[in-house]
């Protein structure tokens, strides 16, 4: 019998207390994915149809920084590493990457096929909801450390 | 008190202090290191065997110039080499990081509260430290990692503005390569060359392996991402009594007399500058205190 990514989806804490059906739904949306350590997971302006949830490995968002980002012109402004979500353009439109992904080691991720589910979001605005109110949350906590990292916190004032 | 089986006893609790004044004594810096573009550590030679407790503090005199509060960085079984990490942010703390080999420096103290490791023994221990606020706790590391077997999981978070602001990188690394610390290290922004992590310390909570039932944690850094950590600890289940901080406030004379850090009831120089997030959660939340 073929495995499934049901039991890993369901262990997730992104999808916990999810109905069984709706759970079924997103499995049939997703696929295991490999990117080699170095590689674009995605680039910045390219169609945004899909989402990672992170098995294993880290991967960097980045913003193309000429003459900032040192050697590679780009700099990090955050990683990711297992158990994490990656994207939300695909639910937000006009459904384009905001920034690269690029693999600072090689990445195992489960693809989320985000045009199939927005189809099935429109089809049963119970799971869209769902989706959407996860989403939102891991939205603000994503704001709530851009805040944080804008304040430069460890800036100081000169005393004495 | 607490008595261990080796027969040695440590405060449960963050230690009194309430020291009394006492004079400057000079002494000789035997070394400087360059930490980051703004930190030096100065190694410093007492005139007799120097004790302190990890989380205490030294006020550092230069003649003419000014005092400052300097939290003690180094081991604290090294009795003969102090060590401050200082920086510069001000006259002070300049012509502190600019002494050199063979100079002078005074010295009072020690001062202040200090880390309850005993508290935290049996149960993991976790190190929260952003920026300039991993010196004042790595003494607690050493202390902790020099009795290991006392505690469950060590773990150490520190997150920094940039990878050039990392304070001892080589540490650092070798703290990593021990199979009984976990070592989670951020900084807020880098460059594509930068392998590590940039995010901000709160959010290394959630990757950090702790039993939060059983975990007790020290928290050291500015007070907007200490207050964010405490968010994240508690969330993940820490209790406030076993959350201990260490702030700094305008501390000037160290023994209760001047009155310049006073956080609600307290002194910092005298009831701190450790305390465990219970004390102060009702102070912390006054905006005007």
């Amino acid at each position: 019998m073929p495995q499934t990514l049901e039991p890993l989806l369901r262990g997730h804490k992104f999808f916990a207390g999810l109905e069984p059906a709706h759970l079924s739904l997103i499995v049939a949306c997703a696929a295991n994915e490999v990117f080699p350590a170095d590689s674009f997971v995605f680039r910045e302006g390219e169609p945004a149809q899909t989402f990672y949830l992170i098995r294993e490995g880290k991967l960097a968002l980045e913003i193309a920084a000429p003459g900032r980002g040192g050697s590679g012109g780009a700099l990090v402004i955050q990683t990711l590493g297992e158990g994490d979500i990656a994207g939300f353009s695909w639910l937000i439109e006009p459904h384009r990457w905001e920034f690269d992904g690029r693999a600072v080691e090689r990445v195992r991720a489960v693809r989320m096929d985000g045009t199939c589910l927005r189809g099935k979001c429109e089809e049963d605005p119970r799971l869209g909801y769902e989706l959407m109110r996860r989403f939102a949350g891991l939205a603000a906590n994503e704001l709530q450390a851009t805040r944080l990292q804008l304040l430069d916190v460890y800036g100081h004032a000169r005393l004495r | 008190m607490r008595a261990f089986a080796d027969g040695t006893e440590h405060e449960s609790r963050p230690a009194k202090a309430g020291a009394p004044w006492i004079e400057s004594q000079f002494w000789q810096v035997a070394e400087t290191r360059l930490e980051a573009p703004d930190v030096v550590t100065l190694g410093l030679t007492p005139a007799e065997p120097f004790e302190f407790r990890p989380g205490q503090f030294n006020m550092l005199y230069q003649p003419g110039i000014g005092e400052v509060p300097i939290s003690i960085s180094g081991d604290p079984a090294d009795t003969g080499h102090i060590l401050h990490t200082i920086r510069d942010v001000g006259p002070v703390t300049r012509a502190l990081c600019a002494l050199r080999p063979g100079q002078r420096v005074g010295v009072r103290g020690p001062y202040g509260t200090s880390w309850p490791l005993a508290a935290a023994a049996g149960g993991d221990v976790m190190i929260v430290a952003g920026g300039i606020g991993l010196p004042p706790l790595r003494p607690a590391l050493y202390q902790a990692l020099s009795h290991r077997e006392r505690f469950g999981r060590v773990v150490l978070l520190y997150g920094a503005r940039t990878p050039d602001d990392l304070l001892f990188p080589d540490e650092l690394s070798a703290w990593r390569a021990r199979f009984d610390l976990d070592v989670y290290v951020t900084v807020d922004a880098a460059a594509r060359d930068w392998r590590g992590d940039v995010g901000v310390v709160p959010d290394l909570v959630k990757r950090a392996p702790f039993d939060p039932a059983r975990t007790t944690a020290f928290v050291v850094g500015p007070e907007v991402m200490m207050r964010f950590t405490v968010r994240a600890l508690r969330t993940a289940g820490v209790t406030d009594d076993r959350m201990y901080l260490s702030m700094e406030r305008n501390m000037q004379c160290a023994v209760a007399m001047c009155g310049h850090c006073q956080l609600g009831p307290f002194l910092v120089c005298r009831d701190g500058p450790v305390f465990s997030h219970r004390q102060l959660a009702r102070w912390l939340a006054i905006r005007e205190v």
